[in-house]
């Protein structure tokens, strides 16, 4: 494969999407978890709408933050790693 | 419901399958390699492929199938939509790399790098088989459900449709021109529902002036039918009307009711409201349904709202629902009627889980009920990364920086998508075009009570749709049967142009499948299905790559063990569950899976069988050292 990335900067990357994977998965069992025993408290209402609302578009936006990070900070080690090699 | 054939949609329809396929055709010619057929030649511009990846994962499903469960149950279709984005965190941030990084075509090859094994190859390809065809079946339920009132066909000639259609594009063309196709689907996708959204937000909510929205008065001027047989003792009343059939009521008091609505079937006739199902003099069809019974304040139209306005005047009000009649009123003549009725529900009720029969346990306090849910949960979440052809597309751009900023791409399509299904969804249930008996048609229909043009443009995209999935999942099908199966396992000698000839007489028996089994699972929610897909896909395959990637003494045995167990006990208990059961006529109480969804118990089932087989069959030291340096 053309222009693959140093294995370094590769297990950087990849301790960088677990660490986000983590938060992820935090945010997303914290969800199921009140929605299948607690799914009352979703149903207070806040901001208009109540939580289940709040909390499940909450969960896209995080996917996509997330998501945004990721690329940041893998770009920047790889831009990095772009130069060490010219 | 009665579909009449709209000419303006089968124009527009046709237009659409035109470009595709003319596309198809001329980006075919230019693969003719192996490499270039499965892979593209690994040139897909990264931003092409993100939403080449939104055309891939937004197939008939996350479109018809979560549109429908909102709009007939309201928040329960959105938890499929959270569920499956959440898939996409996994594939992305622990699967996507490691996995680009080892740059193969298929997930048996990628696997099969490490460790070179005949039985990995065959049982990674057999469940790259297994996983496609699951997931084949929802693709075409939902293309011969969008084809009955797009065209007027029957159910069965819409997926004969869409299966000859699909073999036709695989076969003339591949992975590059399935990428641009899925790519100028999946804008037209997003971008037309985000207009829908606007135009669901721009009508806000309008409080039903329609009769068959809330109580009435019964009729005065005729004595309702005394009631036989299966009506005695039931709620409803009916009325003789005078061109023949009947009006039917539920009753409240002796004054008033709601209007129901029947649907008879007697051998291969139905009857609606009592007259045969038809269009013109002596026929009869049903009322579209899904009004609102009042708003808040008692007001009789919001006006035009923002995105958040919309969801609280929708808490406020109080909307009709129409359930079938939990118990059909059976004859002495083998006929059947089906009653379905309104129910006056709180639309701040609707806003939260359980509302889904399937999801009941959500409210309920029965743990099978509340693990079956969690199950579904757990393999929405790991089922995306586990999935064939959304596997292959990871290979289709040049590097790994490519990938990552493609699935960028893809996250921000795919989430900004379901964030607008559940305002399709509630604008479905708020708009009075909905069909009480199915499901899977409320996104077109809805798109329907805009006017004709949208509806033909939201059915022409939504069957570009089909089209571009299925011929995804019949290429990654396809690819592993001749690729893993008959050049690696059997050994059989191909030129390279012998390969891709023989993928194409695959794709074409895998399309035939395809169409048999989407007949035989017609009445079942799209959606529900491919949490079924996504079961299977996370059981089989899930294990396999999270381990190869992350620990180092996964063995050959190992993987082909938990591919293999994953596989069978998944696929298995879905057949004893009690869903399976109803889908094929049986008693679902007498079913032996405790719940429906098996991923509760099957994706650690795999995990487990990977982990002590592995350590059952550690290499001895040499041999390790041996490995280690292959994998370096």
């Amino acid at each position: 494969m053309p222009s693959e990335d140093p294995p370094a900067v590769g297990r950087r990357n990849s301790r960088i999407g677990l660490w986000l994977f983590l938060i992820y998965c935090l945010l997303y069992a914290g969800f199921m978890a009140l929605t299948t025993f607690k799914f009352q408290v979703l149903a207070e209402p806040v901001a208009g709408v109540n939580w289940a609302i709040v909390y499940g578009m909450g969960l896209i936006v995080a996917a996509f933050v997330l998501a945004l990070v990721y690329m940041v900070l893998c770009d920047n080690d790889e831009d990095a790693a772009a130069e060490d090699k010219s | 419901m009665n579909y009449e054939t709209s000419w303006v949609a089968i124009f527009v329809f046709a237009l659409f399958v035109g470009i595709v396929l003319f596309i198809s055709f001329y980006l075919g010619a230019k693969a003719k390699t192996a490499r270039g057929y499965y892979a593209a030649h690994g040139e897909i511009p990264w931003f092409v492929n993100g939403i080449a990846f939104a055309g891939d994962y937004l197939s008939a499903a996350s479109f018809l199938g979560i549109c429908g469960l909102v709009a007939f149950y309201g928040y329960d279709g959105f938890l499929y939509s959270i569920g499956y984005l959440a898939g996409w965190v996994v594939a992305l941030f622990v699967i996507a790399e490691p996995l680009k990084r080892m740059g193969k075509f298929t997930f048996a090859d990628a696997l099969d790098k490490k460790f070179n094994s005949r039985s990995i190859k065959l049982t990674a390809a057999v469940s790259t088989l297994v996983v496609s065809t699951v997931y084949l079946i929802p693709q075409m339920v939902g293309a011969g459900t969008l084809v009955q009132p797009l065209l007027g066909f029957s159910y069965e000639i819409g997926v004969l449709v869409v299966g000859i259609v699909v073999v036709l594009i695989v076969v003339t063309a591949g992975m590059v021109s399935t990428t641009w196709v899925q790519f100028i689907k999946g804008s037209l996708l997003v971008a037309f529902c985000a207009v829908l959204v606007v135009a669901i937000l721009a009508r806000g909510l309008t409080k039903s002036q329609s009769e068959y929205a809330g109580p009435v008065a019964l009729p005065t001027d005729r004595a309702p039918i005394p009631p036989t047989g299966g009506w005695v003792g039931k709620p409803y009343v009916r009325y003789a009307k005078a061109g023949g059939g009947y009006e039917l009521y539920r009753r409240i008091d002796d004054k008033t009711g709601t209007r129901a609505q029947s649907v008879t079937t007697a051998g291969k006739k139905t009857l609606i409201d009592g007259l045969p199902k038809g269009v013109g003099e002596g026929h009869a069809g049903l009322q579209p349904v899904g009004q609102i019974q009042s708003l808040a304040g008692g007001a009789t139209s919001t006006g035009s709202l923002g995105p958040i306005k919309f969801l609280t005047a929708f808490a406020n009000s109080t909307v009709i629902l129409w359930p079938a009649d939990k118990d059909p009123i059976k004859e002495t003549d083998g006929s059947s009627t089906t009653i379905y009725y309104q129910k006056a529900t709180l639309g701040k009720d609707l806003l939260v889980p359980g509302a889904y029969p399937a999801f009941k346990g959500v409210r309920g306090s029965k743990l099978s009920e509340k693990l079956d849910f969690l199950s579904l949960m757990l393999a929405l979440f790991g089922g995306t990364a586990s999935l064939p052809h959304i596997l292959i597309r990871y290979y289709t751009v040049k590097n790994q920086a490519a990938a990552r900023k493609s699935t960028v791409v893809g996250i921000a399509s795919i989430g900004f998508f379901y964030m607008l299904t559940l305002y399709l969804g509630l604008g479905a249930m708020t708009g009075g075009t909905l069909d009480p008996t199915n499901n899977n048609m409320a996104a077109p229909l809805l798109a329907k009570g805009f006017g004709e043009l949208p509806f033909a443009v939201i059915s022409a995209i939504a069957f570009t749709t089909v089209l571009g999935t299925v011929s995804g999942l019949i290429l990654a099908a396809s690819g592993a049967i001749v690729h893993d199966l008959m050049s690696n396992v059997l050994k059989i000698e191909m030129t390279d142009h012998g390969k891709v000839r023989a993928g194409k007489v695959v794709a074409i028996f895998v399309g035939a499948a395809a169409m048999a089994l989407g007949i035989v699972f017609k009445e079942v929610n799209v959606a529900f299905l491919v949490g079924w897909a996504f079961n299977v896909a996370a059981s089989a395959n899930l294990p396999a790559l999270i381990m190869v990637l992350f620990w180092k003494r996964t063995t050959k045995q190992g993987i082909a063990a938990s591919i293999l167990i994953g596989m069978l006990s998944s696929v298995g208990w879905i057949l004893v569950s009690a869903q399976a059961y109803t889908v094929f006529h049986l008693d679902p109480t007498k079913a032996i899976a405790p719940f429906s969804q098996p991923g509760l118990v099957t994706i650690p089932l795999g995990f487990i069988v990977l982990v002590l087989v592995s350590l059952m069959t550690q290499p001895q030291n040499a041999e390790r050292a041996a490995i280690a340096t292959a994998a370096v």
